[in-house]
């Protein structure tokens, strides 16, 4: 006697992205914690010793959050006008700030007053950074200018005029204490050395430059810039090497990640793009709910922390191995199966007899009825609000099992207002959906066919269908469109399509066969 | 044309054996089942075919135990024979000649010397009209009788042997035809008859479909078509019958049986369940669900302990009376087409076909024994007449075996065809194919071919199918997953089209570079690396109908055939015909391993073969009238061990051999007078005693354990006989202290007597048989336990008796060689081995 075989669910591919290794890492991370900052949010970075708080320059101030706090653990509101590019030194001790007016401050990450104020600048300096040697600082500023500073002296060493534009990006070299690159909305990168007057390599990005970025062996350089984010090989002597241009928005904010391993990108377009820096494929892509100004990543990829125009910082911080495991394993462990491995892991010994129990075998619900041959309560178990709501596949895959039994018309038949109220529901939420729609529709064909005979008898039944009536109107209309569309692309593409002349054999020459255009084309999606 | 006498089409396996209900022996031991034109004898105990009783010239049409000898068997036939066998030995026993076609076979104790036949008298005028003749057997010593004394009993019966039936012990028999119920009373001399209305008031149908008798009581069991079973009682007499009704079946109940105390009633039908009537309590039943198809005959054994269900997919399946399955008995499953081609599985060389609705057989050829099904479509069958469910159409193994892939189709009236296209991967652990990817609607129409690229160097796997869409889709292995828990699955890698033209066939070329695809009238010759279309090769006006590269050193070379009854060769360098000619070829295949071809063509209603390579003019091998009707599903099949012939006209078999099917659905095949001596040598050491266990130490110490095990249970073994180191005699010899145990001398020569028992005795009494061997062993160990009662009393005499009608039939060699044949049998140690 064979067992009953239960009904067969079709798996469905899912939809868009495909599952890979990028996507399971990057979607590892908690909910996001959400803060308020008074205004948009510049800058975003990271202290490079632990615990790796973060400097958020926002508005007036500048605010270090703590790895896992929410409120500021430090803030600095010395500030006249707004401030820009709070940054950390290399040992964490100290931070630079620029400001809309002019004037760069050097604060102690511990005190409270500026150390240091820079002033020379004629307008506001949205670049600030630490030279690799942490007793100079660079600044770039709207006036074209980019200088650089003695801390100690509090001093200008040198002025750069090279840039026609106005400075928004720059970084200095981690290993070479004399080399910085700055990036100017003339769409120019600039490379200088401190021991010369002039900037030593000039590359040319093509758009207003926003953001730079180094890699950490500082053999590759990668420019944001419009909707380009370029990569430079400054051992080539600043040759392009990787054009990507997958945001629609300007590129705001670059970030390395997974030791650089990746690379990621935000965008006014509210979205954060992972790259594979060995191909520059995009592996992944997150949302967010504003345009995105500033992003930050933590060492080890342990907390994402962007910063919004709508001056909202949102922080996801990464799922702990625990964590991620007890989800999955909640699922699978009932509390119940415990009773169960009872005597489980009996050895027998050597003159026991084995009575082996028969394996029960476990049906779904509507399985059982199936086996029983229970037609409408069949279909009234797939049809169980949850069923239908979260698993229509599920409802789907039992009405076709119905219909291949040749019953379908028996379930569906003898059903109260109440039952066909929800059948009916069932059907106007997924007929026009393409993987159930062969099925649905006959569906439809046989309850229209079964109660033609009692429709105007009530309201309710009545106003689904003709939500029904619409709803197919509208999908017809909807095809319709996409069918214009698709003979719009044919033509263009047979047009594309170069002819080729096939090599033919005498036999089919002379049999007045012309030669044969093969019409190919590469599949457009395929359901594995 | 040359002659060749050596070279014989066969029947080679897969012959039906749930034709006619299946015979169960009165010890419970075998099985007897109409096999084609053999018996067969299985055992119960290991589903094995112990051996076939071969002899008749035609269908064997019914097998009944001979009611005074239960070591002898009746068979019937359709060439107008009815023989007599020891089913133990499969020796023929006597011929009695009747001289018209037999349509079944009955036979009662009561009636000694006596069969009844079902046959056409007068063939001449009315060949539908058939009788109930009861046939008195001379008693003569010639093998070869003629049975002159033929009586009349009922005329216009049912040639189905379930329409008439013996009751309660042979006083009456019964017999069905359309509505009419016939009682004919052997003591009164008197036929009763009754009729039904056509239809009872729901429309559905009244003919009757089956019969059976209580054993004990005066009572008829009948089946009807529209799922009754009606209980007749009080039939004796003209007027005041009664009958009552029973009704579970949703479709005609095809059988009936009654348990042999008749407490129980046994019904089945389309719906494969076995529904089991309590007698005088009907609305007591009991249900065995799912028994896998269609239920065609049902028997139950003398001692009522084991039901045996045939199934109209070739099966038998033994039940327990627990409704327990206990095991099954399979044979090939025909259905009335083959859908899929016969196949070949590159791992286990057997042939790979579609049996049962939604499944793929995988049966032995070597073994002539199924060795499993692959369930396909993996939904539940619904056992119901008309309904459209899914079948597996298409199949096909790439060149390793790793990998198999299937069409499932479901047409529905008015809706279009559902296709599932899957892709099982072998598993190494499991030994099975394991479904890898399944891909739902691969095309919008029918899939009218598939092939596989049968290159072994490459390493990517292609597939290829073409459908009545006029597109065909190349389907490739993904080579890297995207994440470490999920497996490469399957996608599609090129749609190609012609024309808007329908493909038809598809093949690849022996080393995958080409692909050709016949369109219509015209093959395109694809590469298989860029997906260009390299040529186009045609030969109006008709399609092309087979396509087909030729392998090794003729791989230049392609071969069709067209509608217009033409065989062309391309030439694929020079991208001409090479050469054509004029024969209505039905199929052309490839032998795998070799240049050969063979092409099936059809002339004057039956159907030649002729072997070739397409680079020589003449043939190899040529046969008219292989077989009447037309061939349309062959293959070549790898030989294990390759044969030595020499002779030109047959070395195209040495490697390989050609399997077809007829018309009619038999398999067939080609054999050389090498291979059948062959054949012939190793068939004589196969004849296996089924009692294995009957070793030396079983004489010894196994009567110990029967004794405790009492008689009832002595009937039947339906497990295995236990070997004798776990029964109780065993270890009370070893447990028991040496002192209190007889002397070790006395033990020996117990021992050394039993093991020469079997070369001195028979030689004094001159016994020939098996069987009568063993209860002599029996009997000459267990002296002292004939006074608790030997464990078969009945077998004893009934042995003898079967002996001394078998002796004249045996000559003083044959004797002497079966003896022979015993002593080389070893089978015992091989059984105390394994445990």
């Amino acid at each position: 006697m064979a067992s009953f075989k239960p009904t067969k669910i079709q798996v469905y591919p899912k939809l868009g992205e495909k599952v890979t290794q990028d996507t399971l890492y990057w979607k590892n991370y908690k909910a996001p914690v959400q803060i308020k900052e008074f205004g948009a949010i510049t800058n975003i970075d990271f202290s490079p010793v632990a615990p790796h708080n973060f400097a958020v320059t926002a508005f007036t101030r500048v605010h270090i959050y703590g790895p896992f706090s929410q409120e500021p653990v430090k803030t600095f509101t010395r500030f006249k006008d707004t401030a820009y590019s709070g940054r950390f030194r290399s040992d964490g001790q100290l931070l630079v700030a620029g400001c809309e007016d002019s004037v760069v401050r050097l604060f102690d990450v511990s005190g409270k007053v500026a150390l240091r104020m820079f002033k020379g600048h004629t307008k506001a300096v949205h670049v600030t950074d630490f030279t690799s040697d942490s007793y100079q600082i660079l600044t770039g500023s709207d006036d074209y200018t980019c200088r650089l500073w003695d801390i100690p002296n509090a001093t200008e060493l040198n002025t750069y005029q090279e840039h026609t534009d106005y400075i928004r990006c720059g970084v200095t070299s981690k290993l070479n204490r004399d080399l910085f690159i700055t990036g100017s909305y003339d769409h120019t990168l600039k490379m200088f050395d401190a021991r010369l007057d002039k900037s030593v390599m000039t590359m040319d990005h093509g758009h207003p430059v926003e953001n730079l970025l180094l890699y950490p062996s500082e053999g590759l350089l990668v420019s944001a810039g419009g909707r380009y984010v370029k990569v430079w090989d400054l051992l080539k002597g600043g040759q392009p090497l990787v054009s990507m241009k997958n945001h629609h928005k300007t590129v705001t904010c670059l970030s390395l990640g997974s030791n650089g391993q990746r690379l990621l990108s935000a965008s006014l377009d509210r979205h954060v793009k992972v790259y594979n820096t060995t191909n520059y494929k995009v592996v992944h892509n997150f949302d967010y709910a504003a345009s995105i100004l500033s992003l930050g990543l933590a060492p080890d990829d342990e907390s994402i922390v962007v910063g919004m125009t709508n001056g909202i910082l949102s922080v996801k911080h990464r799922k702990s191995p625990e964590e991620s495991k007890e989800t999955s394993g909640q699922q699978r462990r009932k509390p119940s199966y415990r009773v169960f491995v009872k005597g489980k892991n009996y050895v027998p010994k050597q003159d026991d007899y084995l009575v082996s129990k028969p394996v029960k075998q476990h049906l779904a619900k509507y399985d059982k009825q199936l086996k029983r041959f229970n037609v409408s309560k069949a279909l009234d178990t797939a049809l169980e609000t949850w069923l239908r709501r979260r698993k229509p596949e599920i409802t789907v895959a039992v009405i076709k099992e119905l219909d291949r039994r040749g019953t379908l018309k028996n379930a569906l038949a003898g059903r109260d207002e109440q039952s066909l109220f929800h059948l009916l529901n069932f059907l106007i939420g997924n007929l026009v959906d393409p993987r159930f729609a062969p099925v649905l529709v006959t569906t439809a064909e046989m309850i229209l066919d079964i109660y033609r005979s009692v429709i105007g008898q009530s309201p309710v039944v009545d106003r689904q269908l003709l939500r029904l009536q619409d709803l197919l109107e509208r999908e017809i209309d909807y095809q319709k469109d996409l069918l214009e569309v698709l003979g719009m692309l044919d033509t263009m593409f047979a047009s594309s399509i170069p002819r080729k002349e096939v090599p033919c054999s005498g036999i089919s020459r002379s049999n007045g066969l012309g030669q044969g255009e093969a019409s190919t084309s590469r599949p457009q999606l395929q359901a594995t | 044309m040359v002659e060749h006498g050596d070279i014989r089409v066969v029947h080679r396996g897969g012959s039906k054996i749930n034709f006619r209900e299946p015979v169960i022996t009165n010890d419970s031991k075998f099985l007897l089942c109409a096999s084609g034109e053999c018996v067969k004898v299985f055992s119960t105990s290991t589903e094995e075919c112990v051996h076939d009783l071969r002899g008749h010239t035609d269908l064997v049409t019914g097998v009944i135990i001979k009611p005074s000898n239960h070591l002898q068997a009746y068979s019937c036939s359709a060439d107008g024979t009815v023989r007599l066998w020891d089913f133990t030995d499969g020796i023929l026993i006597k011929t009695y000649v009747i001289g018209h076609p037999i349509y079944s076979i009955h036979a009662s104790a009561s009636h000694e010397g006596v069969v009844f036949v079902v046959t056409s008298m007068h063939a001449d005028k009315r060949p539908d009209l058939l009788q109930l003749v009861a046939v008195h057997l001379p008693r003569s010593g010639d093998q070869m009788v003629e049975a002159r004394e033929l009586s009349a009993v009922l005329s216009d019966v049912s040639s189905n042997p379930l329409a008439i039936v013996f009751g309660r012990g042979g006083e009456y028999i019964a017999s069905t035809k359309g509505l009419k119920l016939e009682v004919y009373l052997f003591r009164k001399q008197k036929a009763y008859s009754f009729f039904l209305k056509e239809d009872n008031k729901k429309g559905r149908r009244n003919t009757f479909t089956c019969v059976a008798c209580h054993p004990k009581d005066d009572c008829i069991a009948t089946g009807h078509e529209d799922g009754k079973i009606r209980l007749w009682r009080n039939f004796n007499q003209k007027k005041e019958y009664t009958y009552s009704t029973l009704h579970w079946h949703h479709s005609a109940v095809s059988s009936l049986c009654f348990t042999p105390e008749g407490t129980n009633l046994l019904s089945g039908g389309i719906e494969s369940v076995l529904v089991q009537w309590r007698y005088n309590q009907e609305d007591q039943r009991e249900f065995l669900p799912r028994l896998g198809a269609a239920i065609t005959h049902i028997t139950v054994s003398p001692d009522g302990s084991l039901f045996f269900t045939s199934h109209s997919d070739n099966k038998i399946t033994i039940i327990q009376s627990c409704l327990k399955v206990s095991a099954a008995i399979q044979g090939l499953v025909k259905g009335e087409s083959v859908t899929t081609d016969l196949m070949m599985d590159p791992r286990s060389k057997s042939l790979v076909l579609n049996g049962k609705p939604g499944h793929l057989q995988f049966y032995s050829l070597q073994r002539d024994k199924l060795l499993y099904n692959l369930d396909v479509v993996q939904q539940e069958y619904i056992h119901e007449s008309g309904l459209q469910q899914f079948e597996v159409v298409k199949a096909a193994f790439d060149a390793s075996g790793n990998w198999l892939a299937t069409v499932e189709e479901r047409k529905q009236k008015g809706a279009e065809v559902e296709l599932n296209l899957k892709l099982w991967e072998f598993d190494e652990q499991t030994q099975s194919f394991v479904l890898n990817t399944t891909i739902s609607a691969p095309h919008e129409a029918q899939i009218t071919g598939m092939c596989f690229c049968h290159s072994t160097d490459n390493q990517t796997t292609m597939l290829v199918s073409t459908s009545k869409d006029g597109h065909f889709k190349a389907w490739q292995l993904d080579a890297q997953a995207h994440t470490e828990d999920e497996r490469p699955s399957w996608s599609c890698d090129f749609v190609g089209a012609y024309h808007s033209l329908v493909p038809e066939c598809c093949c690849f070329s022996a080393d995958g570079s080409l692909l050709a695809v016949s369109f219509q009238e015209v093959v395109t010759v694809w590469s298989t690396a860029s997906w260009e279309l390299l040529t186009t090769l045609s030969q109006p006006p008709k399609a092309i109908r087979n396509l087909c590269f030729g392998r090794l050193s003729c791989s230049k070379y392609l071969l069709g055939t067209t509608g217009n009854n033409l065989l062309c060769c391309w030439n694929l360098l020079t991208c001409s015909l090479e050469w054509s000619t004029s024969m209505d070829v039905s199929l052309l295949l490839a032998d795998p391993i070799s240049e050969n071809m063979a092409a099936f063509c059809r002339q004057a209603g039956s159907t030649d073969l002729f072997v070739f390579k397409p680079s020589e003019p003449r043939p190899l091998f040529s046969q008219k009238a292989v077989c009447p009707g037309k061939v349309t599903r062959a293959i070549f099949a790898p030989r294990e061990e390759m044969l030595e012939s020499c002779e030109e006209s047959s070395q195209w078999l040495n490697r390989s051999q050609l399997y077809f099917l007829t018309q009619h659905m038999d398999l067939m095949t080609f054999t050389t007078k090498v291979e059948e001596d062959r054949l012939m040598a190793s068939s004589k050491q196969l004849v296996i005693d089924d009692t294995v266990a009957m070793t030396p130490f079983y004489l010894l110490l196994g009567k110990h354990r029967q004794q405790d095990s009492g008689d009832a249970q002595s009937g039947i073994s339906t497990e295995r006989t236990p070997l004798p180191q776990g029964s109780v005699a065993i270890k009370e010899l070893l447990q028991t202290p040496a002192h209190v145990l007889p002397s070790t001398s006395f033990l020996c020569s117990m021992f050394v007597q039993s093991l020469l028992i079997s070369v001195t005795e028979p030689r004094e009494e001159n016994k020939a048989t098996e069987e009568e061997m063993e209860s002599e062993k029996e009997e000459e160990d267990s002296e002292e336990e004939m006074e608790s009662g030997t464990t078969r009393p009945e077998q004893a005499p009934l042995g003898r008796h079967a002996a001394e009608s078998a002796a004249p039939a045996l000559t003083k060699a044959q004797v002497r060689e079966l003896r022979r044949v015993k002593k080389l049998d070893r089978s015992w140690f091989a059984g105390l081995l394994d445990s």
